[in-house]
């Protein structure tokens, strides 16, 4: 009997680990749709990214007063999880505030949990009204409809709650610690739930008790509950914001990347000595052709998915987009948001067909992203400098463009008289390559 | 004061034995667009007048490719740019100094994985190296106590981390610098990159050079300093709309520095 507690706390956490684990494999599978591409170098420069952008913040204070409440709620999260860790132990053998010995340090501990908890719930108050009565400008764009916007709040009620139960838990402790009742060891500082004991004053030891188990268990079980819900939100960016910057572009941003199987074929075209009836040089296995550009998420590389469910629908980039401030239809955001959705209904339907995927008649490029947002974009960058956790929503751009310039001949005719300009005479305009220097001659 | 442009193709120091100190390359907006060929004389001027041996490919440049890249068409783009690396690699050239930032963007950085490695250089770099040299002077001139604000074009700023050059080169002139509500990593695109100079905008409420005109006007400049062709024609455009193009002026910053001295 007295171990049942134990047991039950033993199955409800590898419940809750096993779910993750499982959601963990998915994630890692659907990434690796993506086609292959090797991020070994610069090693040192990506660490200090990851230090500097994702575990310091750097980026969230751009906007100081968004980057100061996150950073309240961040740290606030990663210090109370050191909570997390005695609840567990206690939790598995029956102990009660394990850590109680350290004493003046435990003390310490405690407080700061407590006093940090506060500020999140401060925080996370002041974000809800950012989002629901303020309705800044960038939380409630088109692509923000729905589930989006149901997420948003969701985490935020999700970590209003579980610091209110950490600080009701703390509370009831306290005022069983004034009564002396067995079991609750005097330990701890309790420099905000003193005053919710309070409202315990005149309670029975077993109200208290049992008021105190509640919020323990609801705590507990509200962790693992909103662990198993960060896949299905934003809030993964918790994680994946980590590798993400790891992984992030280091190169200038303007430097595109030459596509590779465009060179081989450019050096053959170019080179006078190739034998136009030679046979093609092919790999051991027969591949097809490749296809030029991306009109769906394989077509994407691993980075490029791994940037989709890292996205944490802040909406930096689209309020920095020069196309979306002046009414057009393009969101950097969006393409992030429907890279991940199809990307999600994908990796379904291959979960559905015996893990083969079942062609659905639908691609990203046309069902989810429209080309009419593809073509509006300047390519300035914005977007990529506005993101805080190293997103960059251009290079999907760029891909889907390739796409349907090499393969489909679908750009806008403006532009292909600006292509033929440039094949033709050298310039993207129909002057004559022979008059490209008179300029120096004319006042 | 007009005078004679002495600009000498490479075609002609190569057949009489000479390499030059740098390649200017002057980039299709250069060559071609009349408002940016005042810049293309204005910098040719100042690299005269500091007695810099430069030299064009004249005929033998092409586009980099860089309008066709971002509209999406990478062969056109590799095969513009095998080609001019072909001709730079003939010559031998080390240095290019150019005034347009999508050429200077794709020649540093997308032709090295083609074979064609380079000292890539802007004008306002470069100009503002002639200046800590010593080989030209700027303070005191006409511009002394001017506001001008400085629009950082995306290909130069952003895209490539130069944001102090230009604005040297403003305070050198004794101007006063102002800057825009968004600058530097923040600065608003004048709606010309991305191939977009090329077609007509998509569906929207406005025009991205309004935009960031309104923003320049925000400043109550006298001038409007740039540092890219592009630019400037999308910002004067702007500042014809607004009717304001008889009290504010567009200009680069090679334009600045030579009519500073009335070159
Ligand atoms: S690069 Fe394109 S999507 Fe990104 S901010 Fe600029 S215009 Fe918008
Ligand atoms: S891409 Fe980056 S800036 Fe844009 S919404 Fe996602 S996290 Fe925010």
């Amino acid at each position: 009997m007295e171990l049942l507690p134990q047991i039950l706390f033993g199955v409800v956490l590898l419940a809750g680990i096993g779910f993750f684990a499982k959601n963990v494999k998915t994630l890692r599978r659907n990434i690796k749709l993506g086609k292959n591409v090797v991020v070994s170098d610069n090693k040192p420069l990506r660490w200090r990214n990851m230090a500097r952008i994702a575990l310091g913040q750097t980026k969230m204070v751009v906007r100081p007063i968004a980057g100061l409440l996150h950073i309240i709620v961040y740290v606030g999260f990663i210090i109370i999880n050191i909570e997390v860790l005695e609840i567990i132990i206690d939790g598995l053998f029956g102990t009660h505030r394990i850590f109680a010995p350290l004493g003046v340090i435990y003390n310490f501990l405690i407080g700061s949990f407590e006093i940090l908890a506060l500020l999140v719930i401060i925080a996370v108050v002041i974000f809800w009204i950012r989002r629901n009565i303020i309705r800044l400008k960038r939380f409630i764009k088109p692509e923000m409809q729905g589930w989006p916007k149901n997420d948003g709040n969701i985490i935020l009620y999700i970590e209003l709650v579980l610091m209110l139960l950490f600080l009701t838990m703390n509370g009831a402790d306290f005022q069983l610690q004034q009564m002396n009742v067995a079991h609750y060891t005097h330990a701890g500082s309790f420099p905000v739930s003193q005053y919710i004991a309070l409202l315990f004053e005149g309670l029975d030891v077993s109200s208290l008790i049992l008021i105190e188990r509640t919020a323990w268990w609801l705590h507990i079980v509200g962790i693992l509950c909103f662990l198993n819900y960060l896949y299905y939100s934003k809030h993964l960016h918790i994680l994946l914001a980590f590798p993400n910057t790891y992984y992030g572009r280091t190169t200038p941003k303007g430097q595109f990347s030459n596509l590779e199987s465009v060179t081989k074929e450019v050096k053959l075209m170019m080179d006078p000595d190739a034998d136009p009836f030679a046979a093609p040089v092919e790999n051991e296995n027969d591949t097809p052709p490749e296809k030029f550009g991306a009109s769906d998420v394989v077509d994407l590389n691993w980075v490029q998915l791994l940037n989709s469910y890292t996205c944490t629908e802040c909406g930096r980039c689209t309020s920095e987009c020069p196309a979306n401030q002046t009414g057009k239809k393009l969101s950097p955001r969006k393409i992030m948001m429907d890279t991940r959705d199809r990307l999600e209904e994908v990796g379904k339907n291959i979960d559905a067909n015996k893990g083969e995927f079942k062609e659905d008649g639908k691609q990203l490029l046309g069902d989810y992203i429209s080309h009419e947002e593809i073509w509006a974009c300047t390519s300035c960058n914005a977007c990529v400098e506005a993101c805080p956790v190293s997103i960059d929503p251009l290079s999907i751009i760029m891909d889907m463009r390739q796409y349907l310039v090499m393969e489909q001949s679908a750009a806008p005719s403006e532009l292909n008289n600006m292509m033929s300009n440039i094949e033709n005479n050298g310039a993207p305009w129909p002057y004559n390559q022979m008059d490209r220097i008179n300029w120096t001659q004319e006042n | 004061m007009e005078n004679v442009l002495k600009v000498p193709t490479m075609a002609e120091l190569f057949a009489a034995g000479k390499q030059p100190e740098v390649l200017f390359w002057v980039g299709c907006a250069g060559s071609f667009d009349d408002r940016a060929k005042k810049i293309t004389k204005a910098f040719v001027k100042i690299l005269n007048k500091a007695g810099v041996s430069f030299a064009v490919l004249g005929t033998e440049e092409s586009c980099t490719g860089d309008p066709a890249k971002r509209a999406g068409n990478e062969f056109l783009f590799q095969m513009q740019a095998v080609t001019n690396i072909e001709v730079l690699n003939s010559y031998g050239i080390k240095k290019v100094v150019t005034a347009c930032p999508h050429c200077f963007n794709t020649i540093k950085n997308e032709y090295p994985g083609l074979g064609g490695t380079y000292e890539v250089i802007h004008h306002t770099q470069f100009l503002r190296d002639l200046v800590s040299e010593g080989r030209i002077t700027l303070e005191g001139g006409k511009y002394k106590g001017k506001r001008v604000t400085y629009h950082d074009p995306c290909y130069l700023g952003r895209a490539n981390s130069i944001y102090e050059a230009p604005r040297e080169l403003i305070k050198k002139l004794d101007a006063e610098l102002v800057e825009m509500k968004s600058c530097r990593k923040k600065g608003l695109c004048c709606g010309a990159g991305g191939a977009q100079m090329f077609k007509e905008a998509e569906n929207g409420d406005k025009e991205v050079n309004i935009e960031r005109t309104e923003q320049a006007l925000e400043t109550k400049p006298e001038i409007i300093a740039a540092a890219c062709p592009f630019c400037n024609t999308m910002i004067t455009d702007g500042v014809k709309n607004k009717e304001k193009e008889a009290s504010v002026g567009v200009m680069d910053i090679a334009e600045l520095i030579a009519s500073a001295q009335d070159l």
